[in-house]
């Protein structure tokens, strides 16, 4: 039992806290804290019989998490402030955008950068104003600023220089050469108001967005906690809509995700236990090389499996760009090591 | 981890792994009078670790790592290994801890009230905290303080000290010679050598201390004390936190209360007997 797997068991719910051996914690805690979810671990485990030292430390977690929190919509009415003036409308993603909307996995959940998306004619005025508005590139690096530029779903990220936190200005949600092309336009028109009208993706289309960043647009590093909102978003969404399910296939048909966002639900259900509908109760071969690829965590936080992790690399390059693009590509990063 | 083991210093639990045991042997030597309790969890993870496999063996150089990792941090040869497991440390409660305002900050006590010494490395806080522990005060810590934002006073962190240069041969002519850690010479931080707090100062480490004074000093000049605004104070040690930021609000409360309620002075002095009795001096007035 890898201390990953015990994290889990704990999330889902299928492991007592005060079942815990005293040599198990550290394993845990190092697990979690590498998977950027010690305080969602804290949130979840809130009530449990825990030692004290564990008690403390989620207390410190539990808070440190709120005021993160609270800085990240902070920085999100920033960006309002920059670009609403210009007529500039903008959708949040992920974390802030979980925030926002009071969702149930934003509890304790690390948010790092802001992530906006605008409609693709808006980009190049969207960086002006927060250009304009104290933001700077961060990427020095001319084949980087070009990568981004032609072929990725977000401009070269950007810092602000006083308050040093860095905005992700995206079009769309997967990387141009994809080969995956959800629709942005109709993301963006189909957005919802959270209660301090921020827009925010609309439930299927965050669901949506949640999987194709988890499955299909990078190496699963640091995927548990993807996999944490994913199944805490469909788990709240069905039950306060009981065609949920149902929006999110279709939703999922039209940009282009249905696998992926079926893989995601399966996944859920294989490690948080989430109870899928029928028709999404299935059992597909390829997830075990997910679920390994998920737990690959030791008790000092560190990723094992190393050539399950390189297969997992090249598989996201593969799925972001055409092979010849992705030769040339590997072949310049290979050369400025 | 191949090697492991466990160290409280103040609140904080440690466990350091590594791939080899000398840096673990030479911290559980360093450690030994503090008191160990194996059973708790760790609050923060040090991974002392060779890059590839063969580096364990071959040309032998030791990253830094565990729940905070500084990329492209640079590593450090195995006979340094000690220092590698301290800035592991220092790396993981710098980064990691948010329980308590974090000042990169030395400190002593006396009497239950604390004097908290805030500078560069450099301008002379850990010789000086070093030099007074040996004096009649309690020595708090050489590296950070800790600020609890409930009460407002000043929890002890006292690891090893860390001395450096200059400062290993004045201190080592004061102290017996098993209170100090093997010489580390020409170190990216120059000569090193711990010096383990007096058992008193380690007995002590969980009993907090209402701060009393601020001391900015600067070793090099002639004496000289300048009496330092609150507004001053709370911006140098704004600069001279880690995780004031992290805090929010509650950071700045903490960090408002403490500069409104203690007294602070930029003190400079040409040698550590000067500075003694700068401190000395300032210290009567203030608890005065």
């Amino acid at each position: 039992m890898s201390a990953a797997h015990t994290l889990v068991d704990l999330l889902a719910g299928r492991r007592d806290a005060a079942t815990l051996g005293r040599g198990e914690w550290d394993g845990v805690i190092s697990a979690a804290r590498a998977e950027a979810m010690l305080a969602t671990l804290a949130h979840r485990l809130a009530d449990a019989t825990v030692p004290p030292a564990v008690a403390a430390l989620f207390a410190d977690q539990r808070a440190a998490a709120a005021t993160a929190q609270q800085q990240a919509l902070w920085e999100a009415e920033m960006a309002r402030r920059a670009l609403a003036p210009r007529g500039i409308e903008f959708v949040l993603l992920k974390g802030t955008a979980y925030a926002a909307a009071g969702l149930s996995c934003s509890e304790g959940r690390q948010i790092g950068d802001l992530d906006i998306l605008v409609i693709a004619p808006d980009v190049r005025r969207a960086e002006n104003a927060l250009l304009n508005a104290g933001w700077e590139w961060v990427k020095s690096d001319p084949y980087d600023d070009h990568y981004y530029r032609e072929y990725m779903h977000e401009l070269p990220p950007l810092i602000h220089k006083t308050r040093d936190r860095m905005i992700d200005v995206h079009h769309t949600i997967l990387p141009r050469t994809h080969r995956t092309t959800p629709d942005a336009l109709a993301m963006v028109s189909d957005a919802v108001r959270s209660h301090d009208g921020f827009a925010v993706l609309s439930p299927a289309d965050m669901a949506c967005h949640c999987a194709a960043h988890l499955i299909a647009d990078g190496d699963l590093q640091g995927g548990l906690r993807n996999l944490w909102d994913f199944h805490c978003l469909t788990r709240d969404f069905a039950a306060a809509d009981a065609h949920f399910w149902g929006k999110l296939d279709g939703r999922a048909e039209l940009h282009g995700l249905r696998a992926t966002v079926d893989r995601a639900a399966r996944l859920a259900r294989d490690i948080y236990g989430a109870e899928l509908p029928p028709g999404w109760d299935r059992h597909v071969t390829g997830d075990g090389w997910f679920r390994r690829r998920l737990l690959a965590r030791d008790d000092w936080g560190r990723s094992r499996n190393w050539l399950l992790q390189q297969a997992f690399y090249l598989r996201s390059h593969w799925l972001r760009m055409p092979p010849a693009m992705l030769a040339r590509h590997l072949w310049t990063k290979w050369r400025k090591r | 981890m191949r090697y492991a083991t466990r160290i409280a210093v103040g609140p904080v639990q440690f466990r350091i792994g590594s791939d080899w045991r000398a840096p673990i042997a030479a911290i559980e030597r360093l450690y030994a009078g503090y008191p160990r309790d194996d059973a708790r969890p760790a609050d923060a993870a040090v991974r002392l670790f060779a890059a590839r496999p063969w580096r364990r063996w071959l040309r032998p150089s030791v990253h830094i790592g565990g729940d905070f990792t500084v990329p492209d941090a640079l590593p450090l040869p195995l006979s340094m290994g000690l220092l590698a497991a301290e800035m592991g440390m220092n790396l993981q409660v710098a980064l990691g801890w948010r329980r308590h305002l974090l000042l990169h900050a030395s400190a002593v006590a006396r009497d239950g009230r604390a004097l908290v010494m805030s500078g560069e490395s450099g301008s002379g806080k850990s010789t000086l905290a070093a030099l007074l522990g040996e004096e009649g005060w309690r020595l708090m810590g050489d590296e950070f303080t800790l600020v609890d934002p409930v009460s407002g006073d000043a929890l002890a962190f006292p690891r090893a000290v860390s001395l450096k240069n200059a400062a290993i041969g004045e201190v080592a002519e004061r102290v017996a010679p098993e209170r100090l850690g093997p010489l580390l010479a020409r170190t990216p931080k120059g000569d090193i050598r711990h010096l383990i707090p007096r058992a008193e100062a380690i007995a002590a480490m969980h009993e907090p201390a209402r701060p009393a004074l601020i001391l900015f000093p600067r070793f090099g000049g002639a004496a000289a004390v300048e009496p330092m605004g609150e507004g001053e104070a709370f911006v140098r040690l704004t600069e001279a936190s880690t995780n004031y930021v992290a805090l929010g609000e509650a950071g700045f409360a903490t960090l408002a209360r403490l500069v409104r309620e203690t007294p602070a002075f930029a003190v400079s002095y040409p040698d550590s007997a000067s500075g003694r009795a700068l401190v000395e001096g300032l210290w009567a007035e203030a608890v005065r």
